[in-house]
């Protein structure tokens, strides 16, 4: 049986640094043009999660396996993958693994998933240190595919073809936040033939001339410009000038923008070069037709919120600066967590056989009548929301002050009070509508806090 | 409500209350000693060893009798540690008077104490019960500050007539505290700096939340038939109510913040216990929640001393003023004294308690008759409170 990508979605965060921020403030580094950041209440797991749920619109989402591919997993010696499996509600007999910690991970990811209908997740958060090129060239993003087979499928896997390649072009020791590299000509010459290999290799099995799109991701910059000037227009990077490398993203975060735009018939070479080179070349079928329109992370990412060199530092936790004189946030236990795993994963409530109120969080008792234990679960996850009441709060600890709290009232019942993010307080009024996005609330004792924040809610 | 009530059943016949303010130099050991020693003092001729059994309240700076008994080398009595949220003292008073009513023991006191500033955080800290880590945790300033908008979108007044009026509310009660030397803020503070204070969340600046303080107060409680044998001028307990709510609010589509059915549910249950029909005419005064400045605008209807609507109104025209129609919060409220949570409730008692007796000094109120107390405990929509009814003489 041969697999073929059903459903995909890519997800940027929504703020972004200017590259020249970086010159103005330490007088080296940065360059032309912007990256995308990941919020201070975002890591690769987080979104992950964003991106798969992006990648639920072909019928029915149940991938047969996940695997999570970045080169910044949020935790070591823990699967991620696990994370975002609940944050999707995922059936406890799907395997869900991580695959990493390199970019050359995401096709590992990749070709799992194409092997068994499963869904690849590839999310990474790009780092450097101040004054790097890593640091002002890097970005964070995600992507998910969902594989299948039959009608579903919008692009066809038709070829591929990878080469292995032992040398030292990049590493990071486990712990540190930056990586080193050798002189960029070294990989260079190495990197650049490869990619030809897999590339010729991959189009000669499928007997395709030229490819119509081809998306060439690797962390050696200028081995993938290289390579891409041989396809001419075919080979355009629109990610990159705006939202940065996004490591093990990138491959994905292209693909999902080329086939945003494919015409059914076409193929796209997908070369990623990373320790080796992969190509996977597919062809788009009619089935492109129903990818749900407005969906695009790209021109989402125009309304993008411009950071300020110091806030990105505070938020990638370099510039480490003075707290509230309040207490520390606790760590979340493991126990109630875990009882609560499909509330605080997946956002699912409850409602009441009896008389249908909603409760969010979920609840034994009903407010509304006091049935006991006459609840269903009510997933809220894909509920959008309205702002009813909301304050501005200047107490509270967060990286990003001022923390907006808001009580929010779902579509279809059901009101819940939390914290809002991806938004300034100016633009938050009564009744702004709002989504619901999974966020790292805080990390505490070395353990990640996930739960849902609300956003305001666009394209509406 | 099924609640029978205590009505003049026990009395308050001796207090003590400590200054409340940034005790340094002093430990929560030091406070409770400090409280029960001044209101041992207060009965003359009374031992210590005379009280039979303790209530102590506090949220944080203790658990457990021993809190209490160990400072004080009390030997081998009942000490009861309660903790109710903002509502503790309160709720040491409460159970204390009622073992006293059941006739379990003969003299019991109630003692109240917090120490705040040593954790050196800004606002309270309340120590958080093993979570999975989903509960929003906003400053209790935001939670409060919620009110604001919702009074002026409910009642159509604008943000900027709600500022004048909370800001008229914080100008009251510093100026009440100005005239306490128990209080911790003791100066008044003009309306245009408490306006213009520096912003704590949504329309609240730094002068509309109440101050961070240690104290402590004890009340000595006796059967009522009893109480003339320690004092001529006992007070007398009219009525206790107290009501968890079920929390719901910052859930509930319905709640629009503009009050709390735990505080109109205590109210009315207390004055149905006192036999109050009209608070606002027969009430002498009310101490009551002050945390934020928009809290005490909302407890004005809650409580049933203004309309709906209208506890704005009433606030401007200085109806709950020291020398105003119902003198609210005038020892200067959580506003002058800070909110040592443990003692707050009996402070505000301490209060009815001078004023009954003639011992309020500058805001002494003309011969004073009946003194409502209330605390509140969590957030709107979601909260603990308590209403108690005291009066100077015993009508059953």
């Amino acid at each position: 049986m041969s697999y073929g990508i059903v459903s995909y979605g890519a997800y940027l965060p929504r703020h972004r640094l200017a590259r020249a921020a970086i010159r103005e403030t330490l007088g080296q580094g940065g360059g032309k043009g912007t990256r995308s950041v990941a919020g201070y209440d975002e890591d690769t797991t987080s979104m992950g999660v964003e991106a798969a749920r992006k990648a639920c619109w072909n019928g029915s989402f149940a991938p047969a396996s996940l695997h999570f591919a970045t080169t910044a997993p949020a935790y070591a010696d823990k699967t991620n993958a696990t994370a975002v499996h609940a944050a999707l509600g995922l059936d406890r007999g799907v395997f869900a693994t991580d695959h990493g910690a390199s970019v050359r991970s995401a096709v590992g990811a990749l070709r799992a998933a194409a092997a068994d209908g499963g869904l690849a997740v590839l999310s990474d958060v790009r780092t450097g240190r101040p004054g790097s090129a890593d640091e002002a060239g890097g970005g964070d993003g995600a992507a998910a595919f969902l594989f299948g087979t039959g009608q579903a499928v919008v692009a066809e896997v038709v070829g591929q073809a990878s080469a292995t390649a032992e040398f030292l072009d990049r590493w990071r020791a486990p712990g540190e936040d930056a990586s080193s590299l050798w002189e960029e000509r070294f990989g260079f010459g190495i990197y650049l033939p490869l990619i030809q290999d897999v590339a010729g290799r991959a189009l000669a099995a499928a007997g395709v001339e030229r490819p119509d799109h081809v998306v060439i991701a690797s962390p050696h910059t200028r081995a993938a410009r290289a390579a891409a000037k041989a396809f001419g227009d075919a080979a355009v990077d629109g990610v990159e000038p705006v939202a940065g490398n996004l490591g093990a993203a990138h491959a994905g975060v292209q693909l999902a923008e080329v086939l945003d735009r494919a015409s059914a018939g076409e193929t796209i070479l997908v070369l990623s070069a990373a320790d080796g080179a992969d190509a996977i070349l597919l062809r788009v079928t009619e089935a492109i037709s129903g990818r749900p329109a407005g969906a695009a992370a790209l021109p989402a990412f125009e309304r993008a919120i411009d950071i300020d060199y110091a806030t990105f530092l505070t938020w990638r936790g370099v510039l480490r600066r003075e707290p509230p004189r309040r207490p520390d946030p606790a760590r979340p236990e493991g126990p109630p967590a875990q009882r609560a795993s499909d509330w605080k994963y997946g956002f699912v409530g409850s409602r009441c056989r009896t008389c249908a109120r909603v409760h969010v969080p979920p609840q034994r008792v009903c407010a509304g009548c006091g049935a006991v234990d006459a609840m269903e679960p009510e997933p809220m996850a894909e509920r959008r929301a309205t702002v009813s009441t909301f304050t501005v709060d200047r107490l509270a600890y967060s990286l990003s002050p001022p923390v907006v709290t808001a009580a929010i009232d779902f579509d279809g019942g059901g009101r819940f009070s939390c914290e809002l993010t991806d938004c300034s307080p100016e633009e938050i009024r009564v009744g702004t509508r709002v989504e619901m996005t999974f966020r790292r609330m805080y990390t505490a004792g070395g353990v990640h806090n996930y739960f849902w924040k609300a956003r305001p809610a666009h394209g509406e | 409500m099924a609640s029978n009530g205590i009505r003049d059943r026990v009395a308050i016949v001796g207090m003590g209350c400590t200054p409340f303010g940034e005790h340094w130099d002093r430990s929560i050991d030091d406070l409770l000693i400090d409280a029960v020693n001044e209101c041992v003092a207060s009965v003359p001729g009374l031992e210590r060893d005379a009280v039979d059994a303790y209530w102590l309240g506090t949220m944080g700076s203790g658990t457990s009798g021993m809190t209490l008994s160990r400072p004080l080398k009390i030997d081998y009595k009942p000490v009861t540690r309660v903790e109710n949220y903002c509502a503790t003292g309160s709720e040491s008073f409460r159970n204390a008077c009622y073992a006293v009513a059941s006739g379990a023991y003969d003299v019991v006191m109630a003692v109240g104490g917090e120490k705040l500033k040593d954790s050196g955080y800004s606002g309270l800290v309340v120590p958080p019960a093993s979570n999975d880590g989903t509960a929003s945790e906003p400053s209790a300033p935001a939670m409060f500050s919620l009110l604001a908008p919702a009074y002026c979108k409910k009642y159509g007044i604008s943000e900027d007539e709600l500022k004048e009026v909370i800001t008229r509310i914080a100008w009251k009660n510093h100026r009440n505290g100005a005239l306490n030397e128990r209080a911790q803020f003791r100066s008044e503070v003009p309306m245009e700096k408490i306006a213009c204070s520096p912003i704590v969340a949504g329309q609240l600046g730094i002068f509309d939340c109440s101050g961070v303080s240690d104290g402590a107060a004890a009340a000595l409680i006796v059967r009522a038939e009893d109480a003339e044998r320690y004092t001529d001028k006992p007070v007398y307990v009219k009525a206790l109510s107290f009501v968890s709510g079920p929390a719901q609010g910052p859930v509930d589509p319905d709640y629009d913040y503009t009050t709390f059915d735990e505080v109109v549910r205590s109210a009315q249950d207390a004055y149905q216990q006192a036999g109050i029909t009209n608070p606002r005419e027969e009430l002498s005064l009310a101490e009551v929640h002050d945390c934020f400045t928009p809290t005490e605008l909302v407890l004005m209807e809650d409580l049933g001393f203004s309309e709906r609507g209208h506890g704005w109104e009433d606030v401007k025209q200085g109806v709950f003023d020291l020398d105003g129609e119902l003198p609210v919060n005038p020892d200067g409220g959580l506003k002058s004294f800070g909110h040592p949570i443990g003692a707050s409730g009996l402070r505000m008692l301490f209060e009815c308690w001078q004023q009954f007796r003639d011992e309020a000094g500058d805001r002494q109120l003309a011969d004073p008759t009946l003194g409502l107390t209330h605390n509140l405990g969590g957030q709107p929509g979601a909260c603990v409170s308590f209403v108690s009814v005291v009066g100077a003489g015993r009508d059953v």
